[in-house]
């Protein structure tokens, strides 16, 4: 039997190049630090989790803190040119480099997270429906909220910042007609002294929960400290505001990232243009914290099966822009062309929108 | 008592054997904390200082790799160690070299999509003159109010990031990417595009600017009458007031060479290696320029040498964490070391240890 | 627009705390160039402190006993710094700018095992009554204990570098090295101690962001918090109180600027988050230009070599 299993893995190999009895090899890039509680963490728990689902039969190595353009087109030809059979790129910037590497080295597979340009059939495209997860948290916040006013610390003005803070604020004002939303940008991912003054600063003016689209822990530890509530961003946070922090969206590329390697191995990897999200588990909330209602876990819990099974989707018309125009009309469900390219706000959110 | 006394004349020998002296210090101390890392403390520095020139895998593709790591870092270091050896401070390359590169892309935007030889040339213009304004700004304080130029050119570095961040996300936004921040990609506009001029050389414009400058400084500094005013005015200040040379054209000569190659600098990278002009596009060039040109010692060869170390350092660095899995601040720590031991060990140029008995006044 | 949302007192607070770790390590750095020393390695310092600070308060459970161990590390590195520029006679630029290279690497190794771990809480200080009284309280009476001791600090630098004998001769080092030498001063030994005292103000104010500001450890986590207090000492002209008031400034237009968006109204973020800089190389500008001159007090030897000869 097992020799009949072995014969057969060998005529596959037979058929597919790539595959052979060493183990394949991953490369990752990673533009900031595995240690950074936040978007590269996240892969890098990936990583981890791939890595020990293969066990030998992958070999993994990563390269942080690589910078957008020469830097990272030279690593990933580095890891080319030392037999890597499939490299992640995990961060937007790196478009360009990956598609000019993939050019030159036809047989490796490029994964390249929440990128754009696809130039190449060795280019994969993947990236996570963070606004499925705002939906939800805006369905929580809208309803835990007193002070029917939601503080919001996002980073830059971009689409996939833009169309969570839309989700997050559709899915408040379903629940919660008053409810007003205050928007920081910081124009960084990262600076944490900066978040906590944000985050302060948003209490101060009458918020009682702080949602976050930038990496650090301070909003949460500040939320904690005033008595307020807060999701995390990426990691689940609770450590940093036990009461305070009412869960998160946590990042979890594992599936994925197992399935794509999977494919791979078997010769069946392909380009695509992937776009997952709560169904795919790509995407995951913390566990609820405890001071949530029984029947708001529930509905929640019913939100995420409704998103997760295509049934419903968070942007459901009719749905106005900011300016009261028409962008969806009644039952009308937005494209992922439109979503990936969001740059307004939608009608209700005060704030003017940053150009 | 352990005494430091002056040498009169520099020291030849240790001036040569210093570098290879630091080089070895740091593969000891490099070695011993790669060691306590759990790592092959020998294969972390043959990947670092051996496999980028010599590994068969990796040197065809690393060796033209360290020229468009290191002639940037060339082309600013030459142009601040001018002004470093009359004693005029430019600590803001990085801000000179962001603005060279906004102006030279620029133009390029403003031009696209139309294809003409003129644009590139032009391109290189703005870039030098980006550099050079930007410089002027602490030029002409200097000149005018007597401001401590440190203080204003590092001032600008910080205003000349929050430019191009501004760019990035607006004037110079890619409008075929509605949503998205940075601008369009230069390499794939034929006319702007710094590409290489041989393939698989990574030999571009940039380097062969860098190489230009390297030569035009080392004449400068040794034959021209501007070179030895630079000098003199280090040195001696007071004589060089005395022989004729005015301080103000001096600061304004320094500062503005130095600002044009920065902004040189930007131009190349961001037309070539760097592609667009994005919020991260600044990496820290102009700051790591300064250590190259304190390293080779303020001259022109002496940069060359002192740039391709460090290249190495950047390249063999990945290649380690790419084979061993070293985290990336421990090469950080490593290049800390070799610059400490660099600078530490260069005492020994100009002084000599005497031991000497008692205390004396 | 809701501007009415916004609370001049809660403003104050909240500026006062956004300037303490800067003003820490801009204090600090003010007196190393007051001694003719520039130490371009703060941000290093700084994230030595904070890294260092946030270990050994999780270990100790002491949060005081954190804040000691950021000052000696950030004594540490400022030995080092010490120890090439004023033994070694290396170039301060370069020296201080492979500090801060090094400063980042180290700090990342060493806190690899601390992230996402919560430090133990720094008590805030009571202050009873006085934070009852109606705006002054809410304003300067809620803080905790660093705000207060960063203030005081200010002051006894302030107080050391006009009045104290140590201070005035700290001040003729960095005026005039040779002179200072022939009168018989030692001004390396007061360069090392006005490097060091440096290093420690730096360390502290890594620390408070580690520990109260943020309350959490991350690789570079001071992101750039050095540089600014650098270009504070510049602004402030070298003078303690004037300092405080450049952090307060730039604490205010940062929290301002927050408080703005808060309240809905569009701002160019990008563009008036260079208005510190710009503030600063004004002031620069005005200080030095004219007769003013005297007035500039930029110390006279700073950045430049001592060698002692015969």
């Amino acid at each position: 039997m097992k020799k009949l299993l072995t014969a057969a893995v060998a005529s596959v190999a037979l058929a597919t190049p790539a595959l052979a009895d060493d183990p394949t090899k991953i490369g990752f890039i990673y533009i900031g630090p595995v240690g950074d509680f936040g978007w590269t963490a996240g892969h890098d728990r990936a990583r981890q989790e791939l890595q020990d689902h293969f066990g030998d039969a992958v070999e993994t190595s990563i390269v942080e803190n690589v910078d957008y353009g020469a830097d990272a087109e030279r690593v990933m030809t580095q890891m080319a040119l030392s037999g890597t059979d499939m490299i992640f790129a995990a961060s937007f910037g790196y478009g360009p480099d990956v598609n000019s590497v993939a050019g030159r080295f036809p047989d490796v597979a490029f994964q390249h997270a929440t990128g754009y340009i696809q130039e190449h059939p060795n280019v994969s495209l993947y990236d996570a429906r963070f606004y499925e997860g705002r939906a939800v948290l805006g369905h929580i916040g809208g309803k835990m909220t007193e002070t029917n006013t939601i503080g919001y610390i996002a980073s830059f003005p971009i689409p996939a910042v833009v169309s969570g803070i839309n989700s997050a604020y559709l899915h408040a004002k379903a629940v919660n007609p008053d409810v007003e939303f205050r928007i920081i940008w910081t124009y960084s991912w990262f600076d944490p002294s900066l978040e906590a003054d944000a985050a302060e600063t948003l209490i101060e003016q009458g918020a009682d929960v702080i949602m976050q689209h930038t990496d650090s822990t301070a909003a949460v530890r500040v939320a904690e400290d005033a008595g307020v509530m807060a999701f995390g961003q990426a990691s689940d946070m609770v450590d940093f505001g036990p009461t305070a922090h009412l869960s998160a969206i946590v990042d979890r590329w594992a599936p994925y990232y197992i399935s794509r390697v999977e494919a791979f191995k078997e010769g069946e990897w392909e380009a695509q243009n992937s776009w997952l999200g709560l169904g795919d588990g790509i995407i995951e909330m913390a566990p609820w914290n405890d001071r949530i209602p029984a029947e708001l876990q529930e509905e929640a819990d019913e939100l995420i099966a409704a998103i997760s099974s295509g049934e419903y989707h968070p942007f459901t018309g009719p749905i106005n822009r900011q300016d009261g125009t028409p962008w969806l009309a009644d039952g009308e469900v937005a494209e992922d062309g439109a979503l990936a390219t969001m740059d307004f706000y939608v009608e209700g959110i005060t704030a003017e929108f940053p150009n | 008592m352990i005494r430091l006394e002056k040498r009169k004349e520099p020291s030849q020998i240790w001036r040569i054997a210093n570098p290879f002296l630091a080089v070895v210090l740091t593969m000891i101390a490099g070695g011993m904390m790669f060691a306590a890392l759990g790592k092959d403390p020998v294969a972390a520095i043959r990947l670092i200082f051996f496999d980028p020139l010599f590994s068969e895998q990796f040197g065809s593709y690393s060796r033209p790799q360290l020229l468009i790591k290191t002639a940037p870092l060339i082309l600013i270091a030459v142009g601040l160690a001018i002004g470093f050896k009359a004693n005029i401070w430019n600590i803001g390359a990085e801000g000179q070299y962001i603005m060279g590169a906004l102006f030279g892309a620029g133009v390029a935007l403003a031009f696209y999509p139309i294809e003409g030889w003129y644009i590139f040339p032009l391109m290189i213009l703005a870039g030098a003159l980006g550099g050079f304004l930007w410089a002027m700004i602490p030029a002409i304080l200097k000149t005018r109010f007597n401001t401590n130029e440190i203080l204003v050119s590092l001032l600008l570095v910080y205003v000349a990031e929050r430019i191009l961040a501004a760019m990035a996300l607006g004037l110079m936004r890619n409008p075929d990417q509605p949503g998205f921040p940075g601008s369009r990609d230069l390499r794939r506009y034929e006319s702007a595009h710094n590409a290489e001029l041989i393939a698989n050389t990574g030999l571009h414009w940039g380097v062969v600017a860098a190489l230009i400058a390297v030569i035009f400084a080392y004449i400068m500094m040794t034959r021209h009458m501007l070179g030895f005013h630079v000098q003199l005015a280090g040195q001696a200040p007071r004589a060089a007031r005395f022989g004729g040379v005015s301080p103000a054209r001096l600061v304004i000569i320094c500062l503005g060479l130095a600002g044009a190659l920065a902004g040189l600098a930007g131009m190349f990278e961001v037309s070539g290696p760097g592609g667009q002009v994005r919020i991260e596009f600044a990496t820290g060039y102009g700051f790591t320029a300064i250590i190259v040109a304190f390293l080779g010692r303020l001259n022109p060869i002496g940069i060359v040498l002192a740039g391709f170390l460090l290249g190495l350092t950047y390249i063999g660095g990945e290649l380690s964490q790419m084979m061993l899995q070293l985290p990336s601040a421990s090469i950080q720590v490593f290049q800390g070391m070799l610059l400490f031991f660099l600078l530490a060990l260069d005492f020994q140029t100009n002084y000599r240890i005497r031991l000497t008995q008692g205390a004396r006044a | 627009m809701i501007l009415g949302s916004i609370n001049p007192a809660v403003l104050l607070a909240a500026l006062m705390v956004a300037a303490t770790p800067i003003l820490l390590a801009a204090i600090g750095e003010l007196v190393v160039e007051k001694s003719g020393v520039l130490n371009l390695g703060v941000e290093g310092m700084m994230i030595m402190g904070a890294c260092l600070g946030f270990i050994i308060a999780v270990n100790s459970g002491s949060p005081f006993l954190g804040f000691v161990g950021a000052a000696l590390a950030g004594m540490v590195l400022a030995a080092l710094f010490a120890l090439l520029t004023q033994v070694l006679m290396t170039n301060h630029v370069a020296t201080g700018l492979a500090l801060t290279l090094f400063g980042l690497g180290l700090t990342a190794l060493l806190g690899q095992q601390y992230v996402g771990i919560t430090p133990p809480r720094t008590p805030r200080l009571d202050l009873g009554p006085l934070s009852q009284i109606p705006f002054f309280g809410r304003a300067f009476f809620r803080h905790d204990i660093v705000v207060y001791l960063t203030i005081a600090l200010v002051g006894a630098v302030w107080w050391f570098l006009k009045y104290s004998r140590a201070g005035m001769i700290l001040r003729a080092v960095g005026e005039n090295h040779d002179a200072a030498h022939a009168l018989g001063y030692h001004v390396k030994r007061v360069r090392l101690m006005a490097i060091l005292f440096g290093g420690a103000c730096a360390g502290l104010g890594g620390a408070y962001l580690s520990l109260i500001r943020v309350a959490g450890w991350t690789e570079g986590m001071t992101v750039g918090a050095g540089w600014i207090a650098l270009a504070l000492v510049v602004f402030a002209s070298w003078r303690p109180w004037r300092a405080m008031a450049g952090a307060y400034l730039f604490g205010g237009v940062v929290v301002l600027q927050l408080n703005l968006q808060a309240a809905g109204v569009r701002i160019p973020v990008e563009y008036l988050s260079m208005s510190p800089y710009l503030i600063t190389i004004l002031v620069l500008v005005l200080m030095s230009s004219g007769k003013a001159r005297a007035s500039l007090n930029a110390p006279g030897s700073l950045n430049k070599q001592f060698h002692a000869s015969g």
